[in-house]
């Protein structure tokens, strides 16, 4: 029998989350290094997906085991867990990977716990060795040490990773093959300790973070408010993003959303602007993959200016006015 | 009705120093000498929301920690804010575990706390992460040893009395976060549950809360005392992951250092903008 590697395709607002694409991209890569034939394939929860998963086999997706009911059309660790847990003890792939979304966070680990299997979370990159083992890359002390984890006795092996680590690459498509999963599973669970309600959605003004190619980004050394909508300005300007770190959504200047970094969003645009900030390795951890790093801090001995391309050790009140008024775009009389 | 509530903590290095940590070129051990040791920030907002509990309802909030043996002097630390007892689960034999193995541990450490107290938790607490390992992965894995509905990066937590008298359980209505969002959720105990740190802000400690601590029962068990446990689970033999290489990820950037009035400066950086493709002034 081939081998397999598995991706959960999570599904957000009844839409495959880009992440599924990213990690099936990833998962092509992994099964060239396995070699015989290793196939990849891909689960699917919710309700209303036959169409859905077409996007699946297009992205190479050779067999898409798909639970589709009304009854999951929202998250709930009580049909999720048990369905996922179920289908892989039945087709024993031989790797299983998770976006570590707010959903795949819970849910990967809660699958492995079944499994009695490992799982290595947010993993930062993967790759096969020479036993034909995965080999995960996971930071820890917010990004200061990598270390690899393997999981060398128990099948799957699993991994979560979060959006943006990878790139979707080309599709790859094959022939869709839908595998029904028999709705006898979930029917007979007892869901009455734990029910999803309702998915409010409260997406953020402007370009999403991660599909921005400029990133202005403030830490604490922004100062207040008023320099905070100076950098909301100056991201509109460059028809980019804000961006912050953990200090600017502890002094309410911005919110978690846009929080990069080891508990926030991992980012890569082509260019990254940052005013004040320190560089503390959690932030560091999820903005190193810029194109240009662009640096003002007044410390020069803050470590953002280690990782920087440009650095100007000034007072952000002396650069950001500035840079504004001659980035500004230009009265079309 | 009163909730018995436990609340899984753990020590780590204190995240303000993770620039200190290296890494021992020979043994290839991580190094953190000097860096002091805190409880893992948000398991202070889990110890909050269960001190809330037990007074809004009554009933007991218990301290649960898996760490080698001075991590006492942490205990001691999150019985001054108020919980009423403490278990330190400390032995050889726990060490080197990954989630599923620690979470396996504290699994045997509350079913044991429960029969030695003649009751089950109602709520099993944690924070949603550690700052040191973030794997976030404890909580979820904790649920399902348990068999209890298990929620993660829980930010609100309410209450709503069921019927009086039709012995109907008080619903529980929890927030969890989502990208853009969160979800709402409905539930009754048991529940386990991760949270994020904006459920409740910790309180300071008082001072009379240091001194009430010294007397509060702290009590350490080792391998003998999970006597339930199997040892397949425990420790780093248990533990399905295993670590290989370690190393310090090196993300220098040979940085140019622009210097000159605030005006030169600017000019060069939108030149530096211009040259990687941002359209400016458009």
């Amino acid at each position: 029998m081939s081998k397999k590697i598995w991706v959960h395709a999570e599904v957000v607002d009844d839409k495959i989350a880009n992440v599924a694409f990213e990690l099936l991209s990833k998962a092509h890569e992994l099964a060239a290094a396995m070699g015989d034939g290793t196939e990849v394939e891909a689960t699917l929860v919710g309700s209303g997906l036959e169409k859905e998963a077409a996007r699946l086999a297009e992205w190479g997706a050779k067999t898409i085991y798909l639970a589709d009911d009304p009854d999951l059309r929202m998250y709930s660790p009580l049909t999720f867990v048990p369905i996922l847990a179920e289908v892989a003890a039945t087709h024993r792939p031989d790797i299983y990977l998770f976006g570590a979304t707010a959903i795949g966070s819970a849910l990967g680990p809660a699958v492995a716990a079944r499994l009695k299997t490992g799982t290595a979370a947010h993993c930062v990159d993967l790759r096969i060795n020479e036993d034909k083992k995965l080999v995960a890359l996971v930071p820890s002390f917010g990004g200061k040490v990598i270390g690899e984890i393997l999981c060398p006795a128990q099948n799957p092996q699993m991994a979560s990773i979060k959006p943006g680590i990878f790139t979707k690459k080309d599709p790859v498509p094959v022939p869709l093959r839908i595998e029904k999963l028999d709705s006898s599973v979930w029917k007979k669970l007892d869901t009455q300790g734990l029910k999803p309600v309702n998915v409010v959605r409260r997406p953020p003004q402007g370009l999403p973070l991660n599909e921005a190619e400029v990133v202005v980004c403030g830490g604490f050394g922004i100062g207040s408010q008023e320099n905070w909508q100076l950098l909301e300005k100056l991201a509109q300007y460059l028809g980019g993003a804000t961006a912050c770190t953990r200090p600017a959504v502890d002094e309410g200047w911005s919110g978690e959303h846009c929080m990069v970094g080891t508990s926030g969003q991992s980012i890569r645009p082509k260019v990254y602007i940052g005013f004040g900030i320190s560089g503390a390795t959690h932030h560091i951890c999820g903005m190193n993959e810029s194109g240009i790093v662009i640096s003002v801090n007044r410390d020069e001995e803050a470590p953002i200016f280690e990782v920087s391309d440009v650095r100007i050790v000034a007072d952000v009140n002396s650069i950001l006015p500035l840079l504004l008024d001659a980035v500004k775009p230009k009265a079309s009389w | 009705m009163s909730y018995n509530v436990a609340v899984c903590v753990k020590p780590v290095p204190d995240p303000k120093h993770y620039d200190k940590v290296t890494i021992d070129p020979v043994k290839k051990t991580i190094t953190r000498t000097g860096i002091p040791t805190l409880v893992n920030p948000v398991d202070k907002s889990a110890i909050e929301a269960g001190l809330q509990l037990r007074e809004h309802y009554g009933g007991s909030v218990i301290v649960v920690s898996m760490a080698p043996p001075n991590a006492d002097e942490i205990l001691r630390e999150v019985l001054a804010m108020g919980a009423d007892e403490a278990y330190l689960l400390s032995d050889r034999a726990f060490g080197g575990a990954d989630t599923l193995a620690t979470s396996y541990t504290l699994y045997h450490g509350l079913k044991k706390i429960e029969a030695a107290k003649g009751y089950s938790f109602d709520f099993i607490l944690c924070g949603s992460e550690s700052a040191d390992g973030a794997t976030a992965q404890v909580s979820s894995q904790l649920g399902e040893w348990l068999g209890y509905p298990h929620l993660w990066n829980v930010f609100e937590l309410e209450g709503t009395p069921g019927k009086e008298g039709g012995g109907e359980k008080e619903t529980f209505s929890m927030k969890t976060k989502m990208e853009n969002g969160y979800m709402e959720w409905t539930a009754h105990i048991p529940l386990v549950l991760g949270v994020a740190r904006e459920i409740r802000k910790p309180r300071f400690t008082s001072i009379m809360g240091i001194m009430k601590a010294k007397n509060k029962p702290l009590t350490v068990w080792g391998r003998a005392d999970l006597d339930a446990a199997e040892d397949t689970y425990l420790g780093l033999k248990g533990s399905p992951t295993q670590p290989g290489e370690i190393f310090s990820p090196d993300l220098k950037r040979s940085g140019e250092l622009f210097t000159g009035t605030p005006e030169a400066i600017v000019g060069r950086v939108v030149t530096v903008l211009r040259s990687n493709g941002v359209v400016i002034g458009g």
